[in-house]
């Protein structure tokens, strides 16, 4: 037979099957399709926090404000004890004057109040603002930080920062075994779909092997069933993904808590997050498939 | 190493049966041979070690040299391409004519077309059904339907051919008509025959070599034309 024959025989064989067993192959591909769509949704999701925890990471900074008793010396000394903790990105000094310059620029009135402020009169802080390699260290640096001595205070976005991390991990690993259980329940309706189409034809399958048909002219029909299964279960979270993604981002012009998270642009991401859908479907269909040929069949 | 060798043979299926003990035969290529027995004696057992079907618990079965006994389930079709195997109940695809049934196994085996259709017309020549390639297997009688499971199960000219009480189904006169046949293949073509029967009346007729199995035992081995029928059964 010629490949192509071979091609579209076995497609139209594997239709067939799908129709005659409806009820299992359509349990397959809704489930499929309930997965799909859990992908789609992780993968869309941890794009767009991805990139907002980076942002995140990189303006993490911790202030620290010195007691008004601290001077430059001891300044220096606290920033020599920072430089040796090794999770410390970078460090910037800002001591008043600078903090006094700075709000001077900033506005006419602080500039005339400020002036009159001398060395010893200026009632600001010296301040360190460090930056962490690491989000997850911040709160940790933060407290060796204030055992020093001279330390008034330490702030960062404690609370915000700390759940938003900890909700992300949680949530991501949620999602990840919620995605994996419903690929293994995918694989197992797919092969059972797979199992009865196989007993079905067990008549011709028999005959085919009495008579030296090759294994794979035997199971390729098999494969394709699988596969047909699971390109048909991408078809919906597909759709999904194009339009609701385009829709979201439109409806919400492109930001979601109001400029927290910016989202991606959808033309970058839609069409990617689709064919890595058509792929997963396409491959957990012939894996279950190839399973249950090789369990059934016994080639 | 003759063509077929049975070699010291148990099955004992998985529900506890032993379905044959200790056989021990060897044919000869070009050999006719029936297995006779009472039913439940063990025939379709040793038969179906032959092609495979089933692996012997212990013992070995070498078939053209090679011992099937050790063949993977992978490997099996590359054993059925080079024997052929005949039914009782015919085992013709229902729905593909008789050209193409008997086209089948070169057609799952890559055959080019234009070589495939001259060795069917030729096959099913040979099995006296040249006028019905276009018919479908419910067009056909029983003995037809058993001529084109002939020609297809010698479509590869294979050196064997191995038949399951291939009259079982069949009414005396065409019986008769299909023993001429498998006779003449054997005669024409060289090939050995196996076949499992329960038909008295056949293989007295043909005399032809004869195991009889008895409870999987085989309690005899005549050679040809020495079985007498009221010798055992
Ligand atoms: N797949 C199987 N599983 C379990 N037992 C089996 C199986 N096939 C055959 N048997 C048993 O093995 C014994 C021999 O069976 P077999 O089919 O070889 O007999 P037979 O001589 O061909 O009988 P018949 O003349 O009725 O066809 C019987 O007792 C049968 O029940
Ligand atoms: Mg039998």
């Amino acid at each position: 037979m010629k490949p192509f024959r071979i091609l579209s025989k076995n497609i139209k064989d594997a239709f067939k099957s799908i129709f005659r067993n409806f009820s299992l192959s359509f349990a397959s591909i809704i489930c499929t399709t309930i997965t799909l769509l859990m992908v789609a949704i992780a993968i869309i999701v941890s794009i767009n926090v991805n990139d907002f925890t980076k942002e995140i990471e990189n303006n993490l900074s911790i202030i620290v404000f010195l007691d008004r008793s601290a001077t430059i010396d001891d300044a220096t000394n606290i920033q020599k004890k920072m430089k040796e903790d090794k999770r410390i990105d970078s460090i910037i000094f800002e001591s008043k004057e600078d903090v006094k310059k700075e709000m001077q620029k900033e506005s006419e009135v602080f500039n005339s109040i400020m002036s009159e402020w001398t060395e010893d009169t200026n009632p600001l802080q010296h301040e360190f603002s460090i930056k962490v390699k690491q989000a997850e260290d911040l709160k940790a640096v933060s407290e060796s930080i204030k055992k020093m001595n001279h330390i008034d205070s330490v702030k960062y976005g404690e609370g915000i920062v700390d759940k938003l991390v900890s909700t992300f991990n949680i949530v991501e690993k949620a999602t990840i075994v919620v995605v994996i259980a419903l690929i293994l329940v995918t694989a197992f309706l797919i092969s059972n779909t797979i199992k009865i189409t196989i007993y079905s034809r067990k008549n011709e399958i028999d005959i085919m092997r009495l008579v030296g048909t090759s294994n794979i002219v035997i199971k390729l029909p098999f494969l394709f069933e699988g596969f047909i299964l699971g390109i048909i279960g991408a078809i919906v979270p597909i759709v999904v993904t194009i339009y609701g993604y385009m829709l979201a981002y439109d409806k919400l012009d492109g930001h979601l808590f109001s400029n927290i998270i910016r989202l991606e642009n959808p033309t970058n991401i839609v069409f990617k997050v689709s064919l890595v859908l058509v792929v997963i479907g396409a491959v957990v269909g012939m894996i279950s498939s190839y399973r249950s040929a090789r369990k059934y069949l016994k080639i | 190493m003759e063509l077929i060798e049975v070699k010291n043979c148990y099955k004992v299926y998985k529900n506890g049966v032993t379905a044959l003990a200790d056989i021990n035969v060897s044919i000869k290529k070009g050999d006719f041979v029936f297995v006779i027995g009472s039913t439940a004696s063990g025939k379709s057992s040793l038969i179906k070690l032959l092609y495979r079907e089933e692996k012997p618990t212990k013992g070995s079965v070498f078939v053209g040299g090679i011992n099937v006994a050790k063949l993977r389930n992978r490997k099996v079709y590359k054993l059925r391409r080079k024997i052929g195997i005949v039914f009782q109940d015919f085992k013709l695809l229902p729905k593909l004519t008789v050209y193409e049934n008997v086209a089948f196994p070169l057609e799952s085996m890559g055959v080019k077309k234009r070589e495939i259709k001259p060795r069917v017309l030729k096959a099913l020549e040979r099995v006296g059904l040249k006028e019905k390639i276009h018919s479908f297997p419910n067009q056909l009688s029983g003995g037809e339907c058993q001529r084109v499971c002939i020609a297809r199960a010698i479509i590869n000219n294979p050196k064997v051919l191995i038949c399951d009480e291939p009259t079982g189904n069949l009414d005396p006169k065409t019986s008769k008509e299909i023993m001429k046949l498998i006779d003449y293949i054997n005669k024409e073509m060289h090939t050995t025959i196996i076949m499992a029967t329960h038909d008295k009346d056949i293989v007295n007729r043909m005399k032809k070599r004869v195991l009889l199995i008895d409870h999987g035992i085989l309690k005899g081995d005549f050679a040809k034309g020495s079985y007498k029928e009221n010798e055992a059964i």
